[in-house]
């Protein structure tokens, strides 16, 4: 520690040629990654605004082969029933990934997490759907949900009525929704894994000498414990969900997704911007999105995540747990002392043996 | 007998009992046979996840008239010429080829800024620092699915279309924000005594990064490059919007021109599928668990 305090106090011996050199070091480290994402993710957003202004088909300059046209194009979009059914979709999908995969990937987590033989390959294999493309995925389920299909089949076999899984509009949705579940559940389940490991194993002997049972110690330890993960999953979850694309857009293809009712606003995005050769009307559509999940993404991180940025809540819960441990920790320790003062003899051993 | 999960991928990760895994032999006689219903559970739960990608790769074993007559039935007899007609194709190894040059293009890309930028921004104490910090994990709400038809013109304007740099640069930029968050937390956590004790010794500031932090922090790098890595090889939007040459496509995009235009060929498209999973499935099965390692200290950080 003196060494290092005396290394210090060198530093401040010779401070700017030492600044210098860290401010060129920081620069040399720093300066290629900036370069990079300003040019190609924060850039196109600026330029997406910018023609959005415009009724632009591609070529050229928007300002010279365009015509600008104010707002209109906004105004189209959000009077236009197909974004809003879009705009729906895309909402119900969020809410319902939320509902439907979180507590699963919870309990999935949970079971995931005891010990028992075999479970590193079953961890690994809950995660194939994950690791598979989006492609892959979309391919394979939509040969499957045709209604001469695999699934079908299936349910014949079994004496039921085959459904038109894709084509019927009060199902697609659903049936979009269950393959979304399928698809990303893996992810969800491999960070609740990641915060439960993270999660001090003393807890839960503590809870279980106090006579906690299994489902008691996750309601009153896990749970608490993994909020932080819950809500960055949650997060995670709703922006992936705001730009739904690769899946509806190769299961239901360019043209079929909004007559079956799967319509994302990133599909109406593609389909009336790049397809329609409506660079201009395309941008405009990125502008809104994006606005969107901004909105969605700020008013969650002050509601929801500020409270891991400031981290009180739980830091106060741990700290109360590794009190208590400790408190019965020393308890314990003075009941062995009584004991050893009763019976020296019971006490050694039980030394020995731990 | 007790070969089992663990074990089975330790011997993955290790080769078989080498000293590097001293915990090989203890562990596996700790860890005791679970109850009957988690195993229960656990294989239904595998079962709904693997069988649709197992009905893919069987599928790709029979041939149209078994797939007809019985659509979920099991490869009988067992036919391999779809297989081999597409292994035997140019058009999928060249695809392959693409989809490995952008794939590790990327990975690297990622692997080398987000170290670069994730060293400055957890041991340089400058306001500057926090800065980027901010500005990174900002970028995770610039999704690419916003930029792209901007992106789309940009790339246009460098005459970068229909080539693999054009796809290569925006996946790295795409994926630094979220490697920065996954790298910062191991680096920070290599402590400053450390860092003093090899200035001591000599080494400059750069020196350390290169050798005590590179070596330390390889959870959090294989883990942004595995993550990384398999992004980049099932990425569709990106590559959709940028080649139309079809000598360039990448496999996600190949699979889907193969499906429509093999749509009667229903056994062909689904070996060909199966094929093109392969990579990222091995990649992701031998590093599951340093992944699982790597996210659990971005979740604790």
């Amino acid at each position: 520690m003196s060494v290092a305090t005396s290394m210090r106090a060198k530093r401040r011996g010779r401070p700017r040629s030492e600044r210098f050199r860290q401010r060129f070091e920081m620069s040399v480290l720093s300066v290629p990654a900036l370069i990079m994402f300003v040019g190609f993710v924060i850039l196109p957003v600026f330029m997406a605004a910018y023609y959005g202004f415009y009724r632009w088909k591609g070529f050229g300059k928007p300002n010279v082969n365009g015509q600008f046209i104010g707002l209109e194009n906004y105004h189209i979009i959000l009077t236009d029933p197909n974004f809003q059914q879009a705009l729906g979709h895309t909402l119900f999908i969020a809410v319902m990934s939320l509902v439907i995969q979180g507590p699963l990937a919870i309990l999935f987590a949970l079971l995931l997490n005891q010990k028992f033989k075999g479970r590193g390959l079953i961890r690994t294999l809950i995660f194939v759907p994950y690791v598979v493309s989006e492609v892959i995925i979309g391919t394979g389920w939509s040969l499957m949900l045709q209604p001469n299909g695999a699934v079908n089949a299936v349910m014949k076999n079994l004496g039921l009525q085959g459904v038109d899984w894709i084509a019927n509009p009060k199902i697609a949705i659903w049936t979009l929704m269950f393959i979304i579940s399928w698809k990303y559940i893996g992810f969800a389940v491999i960070l609740m894994i990641a915060g439960m490991q993270a999660i001090p194993e003393e807890l839960y002997e503590a809870a279980r000498v106090d006579g906690a049972g299994f489902w008691r110690q996750q309601w009153s330890i896990t749970l608490p414990l993994l909020a932080p993960t819950i809500r960055m999953w949650a997060f995670m979850s709703i922006i992936g969900s705001l730009q739904l694309f690769d899946l509806v857009y190769i299961i239901w293809g360019q043209y079929v997704s909004s007559t079956a009712g799967t319509s994302t606003m990133a599909t109406y995005m593609v389909r009336e911007g790049r397809l329609a050769n409506n660079y201009g009307y395309g941008s405009a559509v990125a502008v809104v999105i994006f606005i969107i999940s901004l909105v969605i993404a700020l008013a969650y991180q002050r509601f929801v995540l500020n409270r891991d940025l400031a981290g009180a809540v739980e830091k106060r819960e741990r700290k109360q747990l590794e009190r208590r441990i400790a408190k019965r920790e020393r308890e314990r320790m003075e009941r062995d002392e009584i004991e050893e003062a009763i019976a020296p003899n019971n006490a050694s051993m039980e030394v020995a043996t731990s | 007998m007790t070969y089992t999960g663990e074990r089975i991928e330790r011997t993955l990760l290790f080769g078989k009992r080498k000293r590097n895994d001293p915990y090989a032999y203890r562990k596996s006689a700790k860890t005791p046979w679970g109850h009957p219903i988690v195993y229960v559970l656990s294989v239904i739960l595998v079962l709904i996840c693997v069988v649709p990608v197992l009905y893919i790769i069987l599928g790709g074993f029979r041939t149209n008239s078994q797939i007809t007559r019985d659509p979920a039935g099991l490869p009988n007899p067992w036919n391999f010429s779809n297989y081999a007609t597409v292994v035997g194709s140019s058009t999928f190894w060249v695809e392959l080829v693409n989809s490995l040059i952008v794939s590790i293009g990327t990975m690297v890309g990622v692997v080398v800024l987000a170290l670069m930028v994730s060293f400055v921004i957890a041991r340089y104490r400058f306001r500057f620092s926090r800065m980027l910090y901010t500005l990174f994990s900002a970028g995770m709400m610039f999704p690419i699915t916003v930029a792209i038809t901007p992106l789309y013109l940009l790339l246009r304007n460098l005459h970068l279309i229909n080539s693999q740099l054009g796809i290569i640069l925006p996946q790295i930029a795409f994926g630094l924000p979220q490697a920065i968050i996954i790298l910062v937390p191991f680096l920070q956590s290599i402590p400053m005594e450390l860092e003093e004790a090899a200035q001591l010794d000599g080494c400059s500031r750069l020196g350390f990064f290169a050798r005590m932090v590179l070596p330390l922090s390889g959870p959090g790098v294989a883990t942004i490059a595995i993550l990384s890595f398999v992004a980049s090889w099932n990425a569709y939007m990106l590559p959709l919007f940028l080649l139309n040459d079809s000598t360039k496509y990448t496999l996600p995009l190949g699979v889907q021109m193969f499906s429509s235009q093999h749509s009667v060929d229903t056994a062909q498209v689904l070996a060909f599928t199966s094929l093109s999973m392969i990579p990222a499935l091995i990649c992701f099965t031998i590093f599951q668990k340093k992944i699982v390692g790597g996210l659990a200290g971005a979740v604790k950080g």
